[in-house]
């Protein structure tokens, strides 16, 4: 069609408006705010320059402690959500006749509020709770834990209930992904005699491939702005052995240290914005690639 | 792949093993909110002696928990259908013409999906919009948020809706107002229904959104009150797990009903990421 005149820009105006105002000003608000010592104890607000930036990393503070637990939270959380969304694709893939009800149990976590699932586990995590109750069931005494305090186990308790709120929607997604391969690669390919593992590494993870760098990134993500399942399972503690950025973000806000939560925030989006890159690098070289 | 019938049962029941680890923590929930107080002090997987049905009854006593319930409900759907409408409108106009302006806006759209929000500053600004602790105020956030991956949604998904009808009307005499809301946002309905459903569930499930926005006891939707509650009667799981059970009823619900649409709004994100 010739004449495009008819589709108005007016219909993008409210869109555009609200998600400036309420997305992109804060954003570069929090930007701006992060050279600032904006404090809700102090009258005015005077510019720092990089002051904050400067505390988060060179003072012996939880801050680097905050942004070391949040990276390793990340790095263990993707490989072991797409560890085992995988291996629950591939089983469900197989052709099981309950595939549907199974896919529904899996997926059933990531509909629930993070928070929910936080007051849950604590529950489930406690030293008498049902956790170790299993564990001492089965025999495996010496792998009960008190989960939520004792200093070597927490961060890995708070990553295993991600895990466990994630792993659903991992499998879906890498099914989906399953799905857009052709059965005729696998035929050809038992024709020609390749056994199921050379079927695996030799179409499955190629043709896979995008479909897990997607995933991948997503997760990290999801990783980087983890909150709430550590807000409700430890709030950072104990000590701030379970600290991550967003949770220092809160609590420098509560404590009315505005600037340095903006700061904070904003180095939480660096990392992230880190991975934005990478998608624009995946995805062009998949454009180039097709 | 033909596979040997045997080996498949095995795999059916392994996976159903693995499935425990899921529904195990969930019947964990239900079993021990129609307990006692005193029976569920320490959480177990042990039966209740009776069932404590008034375990229900009670959460809803006073009212307070009917009065989060709907403010949830208030700002759950409110925020979805603005976020769903000016969504598709925006979608509509960016995938019809695609000039070098609408390419940009589009990208400043997806910039959402990757950055997070900050929300020390959005009080600033919900301050100085007067909207500071206000239904308003935090329906227009919730909205905000969903906007980034519903344009995207609509976008995927309007691009496979054919020209010929936007042809046509324009030539009965349409304008823009009418050609989308008579002829294309019908059609749009599968992913309307995705988007909302999403959006809903994103409001209804954010904790930490009203943590920052909602300084007002008397405002807070479930998830927040659940907090709230679990702060005070810290030992009291039978009532604890009662109100989550009622919180996640109409999540539940919607999943059940909706998850065709869940889970193709999921993948779809992910597979033209």
């Amino acid at each position: 069609m010739q004449n495009k005149k008819i589709y108005s820009r007016l219909f993008v105006v409210p869109a555009f408006v609200l998600y400036t105002i309420l997305f992109i000003l804060p954003v570069l608000g929090g930007l701006y705010y992060s050279f600032t010592n904006w404090s809700a104890m102090k009258p005015t607000i005077t510019f720092i320059g990089l002051d904050n930036y400067k505390e988060i990393f060179f003072s012996s503070g939880s801050y680097l402690k905050s942004i070391y637990h949040t990276l390793s939270f990340t790095l263990y959380t993707v490989v072991f959500k797409l560890g085992i969304g995988l291996v629950l694709a591939l089983l469900l893939n197989e052709g099981l006749k309950t595939k549907k009800v199974l896919r529904t149990v899996f997926f059933l976590p990531y509909m629930l509020s993070p928070l929910i699932i936080g007051i849950i586990f604590i529950s489930i995590l406690g030293p008498d709770g049902p956790l170790n109750m299993v564990l001492r069931f089965i025999g495996l005494d010496h792998l009960t834990h008190s989960w939520l305090t004792e200093k070597n186990v927490v961060l890995g308790s708070t990553m295993g209930v991600e895990i466990w709120r994630m792993v659903g929607w991992n499998m879906v997604i890498i099914l989906a992904g399953l799905q857009t391969i052709s059965k005729s690669y696998y035929e050809a390919a038992s024709l020609d005699g390749a056994g199921r593992w050379k079927q695996f590494t030799q179409i499955t993870i190629p043709f896979l491939m995008p479909t897990l760098m997607i995933a991948m990134i997503l997760n990290m993500i999801h990783g980087l702005r983890v909150f709430e399942i550590i807000y409700a399972l430890t709030n950072g503690g104990p000590g701030d052995l379970t600290e991550v950025i967003n949770t220092q973000v809160y609590k420098e806000f509560s404590m009315g240290r505005y600037g340095m939560s903006n700061a904070l925030s904003m180095v939480a989006f660096i990392f992230t914005l880190m991975i934005a890159y990478l998608i624009k690098l995946v995805s062009s070289r998949e454009e180039a690639a097709s | 792949m033909r596979q040997k019938p045997l080996l498949l049962i095995m795999k059916e029941a392994m996976t159903w093993l693995l499935a425990l680890s899921i529904l195990g923590p969930l019947s964990l929930i239900v079993v021990n909110s129609l307990k006692t107080a005193t029976e569920a002090n320490t959480v177990t997987m042990n039966l209740p002696l009776k069932l404590q049905w008034v375990n229900y009854m009670e959460a809803f006593e006073g009212g307070s928990l009917l009065h989060s319930f709907f403010n949830s409900l208030l700002m759950s759907s409110v925020s979805a259908a603005i976020s769903i409408l000016v969504t598709s409108m925006a979608a509509f106009v960016l995938v019809r013409n695609r000039d070098r302006w609408n390419k940009m806006i589009y990208n400043y759209f997806f910039l959402g999906l990757v950055a997070p929000l900050n929300y020390v500053t959005t009080i600033k600004v919900l301050q100085a919009l007067h909207l500071q602790n206000t239904f308003p105020g935090i329906i227009l956030v919730f909205a905000t948020l969903g906007i980034p991956f519903a344009v995207f949604l609509f976008y995927g998904f309007i691009s496979s809706v054919p020209t010929e009808l936007d042809e046509a009307a324009i030539i009965d005499g349409c304008g823009l107002g009418r050609l989308f809301f008579n002829v294309v946002f019908p059609l749009l309905m599968p992913v309307t229904i995705t988007g909302f459903i999403l959006n809903f569930l994103g409001a209804w499930n954010d904790f930490v959104t009203p943590l920052y926005l909602l300084n007002k006891q008397d405002k807070l939707g479930m998830i927040n009150a659940i907090y709230n509650y679990f702060g005070v009667h810290f030992n009291e799981w039978n009532m604890i797990f009662t109100i989550i059970v009622l919180t996640v009823l109409p999540v539940l619900f919607l999943y059940l009903i909706g998850q065709k649409y869940i889970i193709s709004g999921m993948v779809s994100g992910s597979l033209k990421g």
